[in-house]
C-alpha cells in the first residue's frame, strides 16, 4: 500500500494532472497519484477495477454523469510513483476533462505541480536521476534520434553502461586490494598483466564515449558554425541551409556582428546552425565583440563550414561559395546559392561528419553530468597504467570507482569485497 | 565497592579499557569469569599484520598495552607488505602466548586504582532505571558510574565440533548465559556469529624437514615505539600444504560438520574461512597453504594457520595426518567453532555508548568485530569515554580521516556488521595517509590532550616530534647533518614526501566535505522526512547519522533518499 511506502508522519496530497497531450484530442488520460486515489475511482465509478486491468465504466459526480470512461487501477508500491496510481481515459474534450478536475478537487485532490509525479518517484526509488533526466528530454524530443536517445536513457541505458564499467573496476580493485591485505597468501599474486589490461580495455571503451557529441547536442543540435573571412558569402548559404532569411546579408562587409543561431534537421539529425561574424581585425567595437564570439564559436562548434579552407580535415568542410562569381579553390566544395548548386552535397558532408558524432544503434550519449565524471574516470586510469607503485594504482582506481558511485549511489569498498571474496580464496 | 568504571571481560578489550581508564585516574574494577585467564589470546598467537598493526600502532600512541605487550613475547617479527608501499606496510610478530599473558597482568597489576575481579556478571544493576553498577553469580553487587562490556564470545556460547556440542566461550572456559537473557530483555538487538580456530599440534611431533622455513625479519622494529631491544630467542616459521588426499578426507567428513547441517545459524567471517568452507567454495583448488606458527618459545605447541575447523575430531586427525610433515603429528587440542551473541554496533554512540542507557559502553567481539586488535582499539575507545565520563571530562572522538580506529569506530556504529568485522586498509579512504609508521605523528597531539598517557611517553614523544621537525627541514638535502636522527624517523618523512600529493588533495577534499557538512540534530526524526521510503527510514534509524554527509556514507542509502534528507535538514536548521 502507499502507506507503507512514505512514512512522511503525515499521508502525503493525493494529486491529478493531465498526462496526454494538449486538448481537444480523442482520448485524455488524467492520472492519480497518492492514497486516495482509491478513493477517488470508487467515488466516481463505484468500484475499482481489478490491479492492471482496464474497465470501462460511467463516472457520475453529484448525481450528474459526467462521462463514459476506462479506468486503470495499480496498488503501490510496484507503481510509477510508488505510490497507489489510478488512470482515467476520458474522452478529450475540454468540456469533460474540466468537469473531471472539477469532481476530483472537491473530493480534496488537487492538481500536480509541474513534474511532481516525477519527484514522487524519484523520493520513493523508482527511478535514479539519469531516469528522470532521460523522461524530462523524452517531452522534449523532436527529431527521430532524440527520441530514441530519450527512450533509452529512460530505460536506464547509461546507469547499465556506468554500473557495468563499475562492477568491472570493482574487480579490477578487488584483485589489487586483495595483493594488499592479503600479502603473503598464495592465491594472490595480484596478476599485474591481468589489472594493467583490464584497465586499458575499460580505458579505450569510455574514450569511445567521450569521443562522441554530449547528449546535449541531441538535445540542440550538433552545432555548426559556418566561417571565414567577411564578404565570403557566411550569411547567404546560412539562409540557404535554413531555407528562410533569418541572417542579415549585405554588401557591406562585416554586417553581421553577432552570433545568430537556427535548430534545423536534416535526414532527422537535429542540427544547430551558426552564422557567425568575419573573421579579420576591425575597429568598429560592435564588430570586434562579434569577431571574438565568432573565435569561441568556432572552438565550441562541432563542425565548422570553412568559406577560407583550403581542404577539409577531421571536424571542418572546406566550402567555396559564391561559386557563380569567383572560381571554386581547388579541392574545396563548391557551392552557389544562387545557381543551387552544391547545396545538397554540403548537407550530405554535414549528416555524414554528424553520424560520426551520434550514438551508433545501441550507443547512447552522455549527458555533461556524466561526461565530466567520465572524464575524471578517464584521467585516474590513465595515471593508473602509468604507475607502477601498486598502491597507487589501487588509489586511482579507487578513486575512479568512486566517480562513477558519485552519479550511480553505491558502496565501493563493500561491493569490492563482495568481489574479492568471490573470487579468492583468502584467509589462513 | 564503589568504581567509576567496571569493566566485564578480561579479553584484549577489557585489558585495554581496563588500563586506559586507569591511566587516567579513574577507579576501575575488571571482572572476569577466570582471573588467571585474563591477557589471553583465544586463537592465533600473532599480533599485528596489514590493518591490524596499524591499529596496534595507533593504540600505542595512547600509551596502551597491546604493542607493547607484544614486543614483550614476540618470538618472530615479519613486515607484511614489505615490497609494496610504505602505506600498507603491516608490522605482524608471532606472540608466546604465556609470556603475552604475564605481560599484560604484569603491567595491569601497575595501575594503582586497578582491581581485578574474578567472577561472572549475571546482571547489570539498574537503580530507578539508571544504570549503577553489576550483580555477581557470588551474589556480590559492584556499583559504578560506568560499566563496559568486553565479554568477547562469551555471550551466549556455544562450541561445535563435529556432532559435539559444549556449552562455553572458548575452550575450557564456560560462557555467560545470565547475562545474554538480560541484554536480550532490555530489548538490545542481539545476533550471532560465528568463528573457529584450528586444531592445536605438539611441535616435537612435526617433521619440520619436510616443512619450508620462514624466518624472522632481521631489521630491527618492533610493534611499540618505545620497546627496548629484541630480547626473546626469534623462533622460524614453517610452511606446507594440503594435499588432494587431504580433500577428499575433508569432503568426507562434510556430513558430520555443524556448520554445513545447518546447526550453526551465525555467519563466519568471509576473510578466515575454515578449511571445510575453503574446499567446499573453492572446489577447483586442489592444495592451500598452512603456516606453521609457534605459540611458545619453547616450541612444544604449534598453531597450524589455515585450516581453522569444527569438523569431527577423528576427521581432523585423519586430514592432519595427509599433510606433508604432520604426518606423525599429535593434536593437543581439536579446532572447534564457537557461536556467540553479540550487539548490532548501530545502536552505539561514537564513544562505544549505547545510546538508549546511560552509562553502558560495549566494546570487543561482542560489537560484532574479531581480531584482538580490533578489540583492543575498541576497549581503548570505551575505555577513555567511561573515565572522561566518570570524571567529567571531554573523551576524544576518533575521525576516520586520521586514524584507523576512526574508520573502525565510524564503520561499525554506522553501518553495522554483517560477518565477524576484521580491519582491512582497503575500508580506509585515506590509506596514504595513515600508514602504520606516523600513527605518531598524527594522533599525538589527541593522545597527549585526553591524557591518557605517562609523562614518560610523552616527553618521549615530544623528543620525536622535533626530530621530526628537523628532519623534514633538513628533507631532500643530501649532505645536511641528519644522522643523529634515527632511521625510521628520516623514512617516514620521506615517506611524507612521497605521498604528499595524494594526502594534500584527500585534505582539501574533507576540508570541503566538512564546510559543508548539513548537521542533523540529535534525536532527529527520520520518519518525519517527506518522500523517504520504510526502508531508507529504517536504515537511518538504525545509524543515526549526525550529519547528512555521514548518511550518504551509510550502505544502500540512494541519492533520492539523500536529497529528502538534505531538504529536511535545511528545514530544521
Ligand atoms: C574459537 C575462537 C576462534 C577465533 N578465531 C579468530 C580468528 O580466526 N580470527 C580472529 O581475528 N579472531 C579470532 N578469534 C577472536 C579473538 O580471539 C577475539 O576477537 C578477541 O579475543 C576478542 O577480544 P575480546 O576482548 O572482545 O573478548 P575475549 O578475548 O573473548 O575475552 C572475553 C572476556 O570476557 C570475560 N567474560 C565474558 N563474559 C563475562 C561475564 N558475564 N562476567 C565476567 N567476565 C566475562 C571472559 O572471562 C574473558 O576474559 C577467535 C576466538 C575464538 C574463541
Amino acid at each position: 500500500m502507499a502507506r507503507a511506502q512514505n512514512n512522511s508522519g503525515r499521508d502525503p496530497d493525493t494529486i491529478f494532472a493531465l498526462s496526454s497531450g494538449a486538448l481537444p484530442s480523442a482520448i485524455a488520460i488524467v492520472r492519480i497519484s497518492g492514497p486516495r486515489a482509491r478513493d477517488a475511482l470508487d467515488h466516481l465509478a463505484g468500484a475499482v477495477p481489478e490491479v492492471g486491468c482496464a474497465a470501462l465504466r460511467t463516472l457520475r459526480h453529484d448525481g450528474e454523469i459526467l462521462d463514459q470512461a476506462m479506468l486503470l487501477w495499480f496498488a503501490g508500491p510496484r507503481t510509477v510513483t510508488g505510490e497507489d496510481v489510478a488512470e482515467i481515459h476520458l474522452h478529450g474534450s475540454r468540456a469533460v476533462v474540466d468537469a473531471c478536475f472539477a469532481a476530483l478537487q472537491s473530493l480534496g485532490l488537487r492538481m500536480a505541480d509541474p513534474g511532481e509525479f516525477t519527484r514522487r518517484a524519484l523520493f520513493n526509488g523508482k527511478m535514479d536521476l539519469s531516469a528522470v533526466e532521460g523522461l524530462a528530454d523524452l517531452l522534449a524530443a523532436e527529431t527521430e534520434s532524440q527520441r530514441r536517445d530519450a527512450i533509452r536513457r529512460q530505460r536506464g541505458f547509461i546507469p547499465q553502461r556506468l554500473h557495468e564499467w563499475r562492477s568491472r573496476l570493482t574487480h579490477v580493485a578487488a584483485a589489487i586490494e586483495a595483493a594488499i591485505d592479503y600479502d603473503g597468501e598464495e592465491e594472490v599474486g595480484g596478476d599485474p598483466v591481468y589489472v594493467i589490461g583490464g584497465i586499458r580495455t575499460l580505458l579505450r571503451e569510455i574514450e569511445r564515449v567521450l569521443a562522441l557529441a554530449p547528449a546535449e547536442r541531441l538535445r540542440e543540435g550538433i552545432r555548426v558554425a559556418i566561417i571565414g573571412p567577411p564578404n565570403a558569402g557566411k550569411s547567404t548559404l546560412f539562409n540557404q541551409l535554413i531555407g528562410r532569411d533569418a541572417a542579415i546579408v549585405s554588401d557591406i562587409a562585416g554586417t553581421t556582428r553577432d552570433v545568430i543561431e537556427c535548430p534545423i534537421a536534416i535526414d532527422g539529425i537535429p542540427f544547430l546552425l551558426v552564422d557567425t561574424a568575419g573573421l579579420r581585425t576591425t575597429a568598429d567595437p560592435i564588430e570586434k565583440i562579434g569577431v571574438g564570439k565568432a573565435r569561441d564559436e568556432a572552438e565550441l562548434a562541432d563542425i565548422l563550414v570553412d568559406l577560407a579552407a583550403d581542404r577539409d580535415s577531421e571536424r571542418c568542410v572546406a566550402v567555396s561559395a559564391k561559386a557563380d562569381v569567383t572560381d571554386a579553390r581547388p579541392g574545396t566544395l563548391a557551392v552557389s546559392v544562387h545557381k543551387d548548386t552544391g547545396i545538397v552535397q554540403l548537407q550530405e558532408r554535414l549528416v555524414e561528419m554528424a553520424a560520426a558524432m551520434i550514438p551508433l544503434q545501441g550507443e547512447v550519449a552522455f549527458d555533461r553530468r556524466y561526461r565530466q565524471a567520465l572524464a575524471a574516470v578517464r584521467n585516474d586510469l590513465s595515471v593508473a597504467v602509468g604507475t607502477t607503485d601498486p598502491l597507487l594504482v589501487a588509489e586511482h582506481i579507487r578513486l575512479a570507482i568512486r566517480e562513477l558511485d558519485r552519479v550511480l549511489g553505491g558502496d565501493g569498498v563493500e561491493d569490492m569485497l563482495d568481489a574479492l571474496f568471490g573470487r579468492f580464496c583468502l584467509g589462513k | 565497592m564503589k568504581f567509576d568504571v567496571v569493566v566485564v571481560g578480561g579479553g584484549h578489550a577489557g585489558c585495554e579499557a581496563a588500563a586506559v581508564a586507569a591511566r587516567l585516574g579513574a577507579s576501575v574494577a575488571l571482572i572476569a569469569i577466570n582471573a588467571a585467564a585474563v591477557g589471553s589470546m583465544s586463537c592465533n598467537p600473532a599480533i599485528g599484520g596489514v590493518g591490524k598493526g596499524h591499529l596496534v600502532r595507533e593504540i600505542d600512541v595512547f600509551d596502551g598495552l597491546i604493542a607493547a605487550a607484544a614486543d614483550d613475547a614476540a618470538i618472530h617479527y615479519r613486515m607484511l607488505n614489505a615490497s609494496k608501499g610504505a602505506a600498507v606496510r603491516g608490522p605482524r610478530v608471532q606472540a608466546d602466548r604465556n609470556l603475552f599473558r604475564q605481560s599484560i597482568q604484569r603491567r595491569m597489576k601497575d595501575f594503582p586504582t586497578l582491581k581485578i575481579v574474578e567472577g561472572e556478571v549475571i546482571e547489570l544493576d539498574f537503580n530507578g532505571g539508571k544504570l549503577s553498577g553489576v550483580h555477581l553469580a557470588s551474589g556480590d553487587v559492584i556499583a559504578a558510574k560506568a560499566v563496559i562490556l568486553a565479554t568477547g564470545t562469551f555471550l551466549g556460547g556455544r562450541l561445535f565440533r563435529g556432532k559435539e556440542r559444549f556449552d562455553g566461550g572458548r575452550i575450557g572456559e564456560s560462557g555467560a548465559h545470565r547475562l545474554s537473557q538480560q541484554l536480550r530483555s532490555l530489548s538490545l538487538p542481539i545476533r550471532r556469529l560465528k568463528t573457529g580456530t584450528p586444531p592445536r599440534l605438539d611441535g616435537r611431533t612435526i617433521d619440520w624437514s619436510r616443512a619450508a622455513r620462514q624466518a624472522s625479519d632481521t631489521e630491527p622494529w618492533h610493534m611499540s615505539a618505545d620497546a627496548p631491544a629484541r630480547r626473546n630467542t626469534q623462533l622460524f616459521c614453517g610452511i606446507t600444504r594440503t594435499l588432494p588426499t587431504t580433500h577428499e578426507i575433508i569432503r568426507a567428513g562434510f556430513g558430520d560438520s555443524p556448520l554445513f547441517s545447518g546447526d550453526i545459524e551465525g555467519r563466519g567471517p568471509r576473510y578466515c574461512p575454515s578449511i571445510e568452507d575453503k574446499i567446499r567454495r573453492f572446489a577447483d583448488r586442489d592444495s592451500h597453504q598452512i603456516f606453521l606458527e609457534p605459540e611458545t618459545l619453547n616450541g612444544c605447541l604449534i598453531y597450524p594457520n589455515g585450516i581453522s575447523t569444527s569438523l569431527s575430531a577423528d576427521t581432523q586427525q585423519a586430514f592432519i595426518h595427509s599433510i606433508p610433515a604432520l604426518e606423525k603429528a599429535e593434536i593437543v587440542v581439536p579446532g572447534y567453532a564457537v557461536e556467540y551473541d553479540h550487539i548490532d554496533p548501530r545502536i552505539l554512540s561514537r564513544e562505544l555508548g549505547v545510546r538508549d542507557v546511560e552509562g553502558l559502553f560495549m566494546a570487543g567481539q561482542i560489537n560484532g568485530t574479531t581480531g584482538y586488535e580490533e578489540a583492543a582499539a575498541q576497549g581503548l575507545v570505551a575505555g577513555l569515554s567511561a573515565a572522561c565520563r566518570a570524571l567529567d571530562r571531554p573523551a576524544p572522538i576518533f575521525d576516520r580521516t586520521s586514524s584507523y580506529i576512526g574508520v573502525l569506530v565510524d564503520d561499525l556504529t554506522l553501518q553495522g556488521v554483517t560477518e565477524p568485522y576484521r580491519m582491512l586498509t582497503s575500508r580506509a579512504e585515506h590509506r596514504l595517509h595513515l600508514r602504520a609508521d606516523n600513527a605518531e605523528a598524527r594522533l599525538r597531539v589527541t593522545a597527549v590532550a585526553s591524557g591518557a598517557i605517562s609523562d614518560a611517553k610523552a616527553v618521549a614523544m615530544e623528543r620525536r616530534a622535533l626530530q621530526r621537525k628537523r628532519a623534514a627541514a633538513l628533507a631532500g638535502n643530501e649532505d645536511a647533518g641528519s644522522e643523529d636522527i634515527p632511521r625510521a624517523i628520516r623514512e617516514e618523512i620521506e615517506t611524507d614526501r612521497h605521498y604528499a600529493p595524494y594526502v594534500q588533495r584527500q585534505r582539501s577534499e574533507v576540508a570541503r566535505l566538512r564546510s559543508d557538512r548539513t548537521r542533523l540534530p540529535v534525536g532527529f526524526d527520520f520518519m518525519s522526512v517527506g518522500g523517504l521510503s520504510s526502508e531508507m527510514i529504517e536504515r537511518l534509524s538504525l545509524a543515526r547519522p549526525d550529519s547528512v554527509e555521514q548518511a550518504s556514507r551509510i550502505n544502500g542509502i540512494t541519492p533520492a533518499a539523500l536529497t529528502a534528507l538534505l531538504v529536511a535538514a535545511r528545514a530544521v536548521a
